[in-house]
């Protein structure tokens, strides 16, 4: 199967015009059976669009509402826009440091990762030499390890080079377990690549590390893209890395870990809507690039498991 | 392609090969040796042969963790399959047909990009988000509602027995919009003929849903299943910030990833926790294995 396995554009569903036509030449029996089905499939797509859309809402509105708001009267509109609620989580609960921290985190993990990650799926997908076959399913091998089973000597590898509590650190062991997948993936992709077009420009004096860069990579960039969003919201959800990499380092820490931490900590004399607040600022960033990036997100994800 | 091949290959292999070895291999296989010792971390480890694999025969809480693992690996691929295949049928195939075309029924293309957003954000804030809604008093999303109309709250994360439902119904939320537009790729490949043909010999919806769409869809399922069996072995994000203690109350709600990181970063049993992870990595292993072996049967061509 091609590798490249997007997904097929969503055909188009809104019912056409035509659609009467074909209903018409239907006995009536034949219709009510249709629109009974058709009807309570509707209820139950809406009743789970709610599912998802409400607690999201919720934590909206609950973000500008005050303490007394939130536990008086759940369900209304907060009585004022309270941004405030905002300032004191991005500043006085560190949510403002722990995205950027992310947003670096994130960046340079998914650009090694695409980088180092292409760089080695090209040459194991089309260049031939000895112990190539090894170092591929080395790589391979690595899909089938959960991270759990290596998380204490990965502790202490990290501990022994320095690099514990640093975001070097982190960054390194992000791409070195994005390393398999992304291999996996990009090797399959760059044999799929007609090799009349490196040959071309091999002809023409190209070296091999220019006609990485400059020919096969701009060739494969549907699956590098595909690749590529697929590690970032991978890499952005992490969870238990840096928790067990950062963990003495505050001001080192990711969304994920900060937003958990003061969740966790909160005791009674909790700061509820700098919490929603805190947690707005989490979510409302992936709605607006899952608005637009919508269709490439949704084709990244699946691509790993469409073969 | 011969000229100056080998500096070239070796000079994009060095980075990635090292990165991959120090970071992935060696610890896997320092994994196996370190759970064979009582190693704490200060002193040098002793070797301590199968000791600590003999320990988990009877740690209670290592048990709770398989126990909640076996709840988890059949609940949670079964109910979230269910629900995405029904949305995905509803949605690709579940509308009028015009001329033999089938099409999904209105507003399909909202649906699924709304189904889907879950899977965008990370399992740990989802967690969060949770605890907010789960609250047992008047200030959760669920429990607002419920002593708003005079009904006692309930204690989603504190009953010890509905606590490991109440996780589980999480990840449901979050998987469900994947598997929905997983399938729907699966089904948008299935030749329109088929279904006009059966259409003809009279098939009703779920004649169709049962003889057409699922025969021919068994590999995404395959593959769906083997993907929610992982997550049902993994699933530390949502216990450690969902669950009450993390992996309460009371360990009703551990799992093995729970207590590897326990054991290693709280109580420092270094040894211990890498025999959690050995035994993790056979359980995933195994469950991978048998489970693409047992649901092979033969892939209906088209």
């Amino acid at each position: 199967m091609n590798p490249q396995s997007t997904l097929p554009p969503t055909p188009a569903a809104l019912p056409q015009s035509g659609a009467r036509n074909g209903a018409g030449r239907r006995g009536k029996g034949r219709r009510s059976e249709v629109g009974l089905f058709a009807g309570l499939g509707h209820v139950a797509l809406a009743v789970w669009a709610v599912i998802v859309i409400v607690p999201i809402l919720w934590t909206f509105l609950a973000s500008f509402k005050n303490t007394t708001e939130i536990f008086s009267s759940p369900w209304t509109l907060p009585g004022e826009l309270r941004w405030e609620n905002y300032a004191r989580a991005w500043t006085k609960a560190n949510v403002g440091r722990y995205f950027l921290n992310s947003v670096i985190v994130v960046g340079l993990g998914t650009f090694g990762t695409m980088l180092f990650g292409s760089m080695a799926a090209y040459v194991l997908a089309r260049y031939r030499f000895w112990g190539n076959r090894v170092i591929y399913y080395l790589f391979v091998s690595g899909l089938a390890f959960p991270v759990f089973l290596a998380l204490v000597p990965l502790f202490f590898v990290v501990k022994n080079l320095g690099l514990l509590n640093t975001h070097t650190g982190l960054v390194l062991v992000y791409i070195a377990y994005s390393l398999p997948f992304t291999i996996f993936f990009l090797a399959a992709f760059f044999k799929t690549l007609p090799s009349s077009v490196a040959e071309a420009g091999m002809i023409d004096g190209c070296g091999h590390t220019r006609l990485f860069f400059q020919v096969m990579m701009p060739m494969a960039k549907p699956g590098l893209i595909s690749l590529t969003i697929f590690n970032v919201i991978g890499q952005w959800a992490q969870y238990q890395l840096p928790l067990v990499l950062l963990s003495n380092a505050k001001d080192k820490w990711v969304l994920t870990q900060g937003i958990a931490d003061i969740s966790v900590n909160a005791g009674y004399e909790a700061d509820w809507s700098g919490l929603f607040a805190a947690l707005t600022i989490a979510i409302l960033p992936m709605i607006i690039v899952y608005a637009i990036f919508q269709r490439q997100i949704q084709s990244g994800l699946t691509s790993g498991a469409v073969k | 392609m011969r000229h100056g091949k080998y500096p070239f290959v070796i000079g994009f292999l060095f980075v990635p090969v090292t990165l991959y070895v120090v970071f992935v291999i060696a610890p896997y296989a320092q994994a196996f040796q370190i759970s064979m010792t009582n190693w704490r971390g200060l002193s040098a480890p002793q070797w301590v042969g199968f000791d600590n694999y003999r320990r988990l025969l009877d740690d209670g809480n290592f048990w709770k963790a398989i126990q909640h693992h076996g709840v988890l690996l059949l609940a949670l691929p079964l109910i979230t399959i269910a629900i995405a295949l029904f949305f995905a049928f509803l949605l690709n195939v579940g509308g009028r047909s015009s001329g033999g075309q089938r099409q999904g029924v209105w507003g399909s293309k909202f649906y699924r990009v709304v189904f889907f957003f879950p899977q965008v954000l990370a399992v740990a804030i989802i967690a969060v988000l949770f605890q907010m809604v789960y609250r047992p008093n008047e200030s959760g999303l669920i429990n607002g509602v419920l002593m708003k109309l005079g009904l006692d709250p309930v204690l989603f994360l504190i009953k010890p027995n509905l606590a490991l439902w109440s996780i589980l119904a999480v990840l449901v939320w979050q998987a469900v919009g994947f598997y929905v537009v997983l399938f729907s790729a699966g089904m948008a490949s299935i030749p329109t003929e088929i279904y006009e043909a059966a259409e003809m010999d009279g098939a009703t919806r779920v004649t169709l849903f049962f003889r057409v769409t699922l025969p021919l869809l068994w590999d995404t399922l395959q593959v769906a299943w083997v993907y929610l069996g992982i997550a049902a072995f993994d699933a530390f994000a949502i216990v450690a910030v969902l669950s009450v203690d993390s992996g309460g109350p009371d360990g009703a709600t551990t799992v093995l990833a729970m207590e590897i990181y326990r054991n290693a970063f709280v109580y420092s049993k270094y040894g211990y926790a890498s025999a959690m992870g050995v035994a993790l990595f056979f359980l995933t292993i195994t469950f991978a294995a048998l489970t693409l072996r047992l649901s092979k049967r033969e892939s209906v061509e088209y």
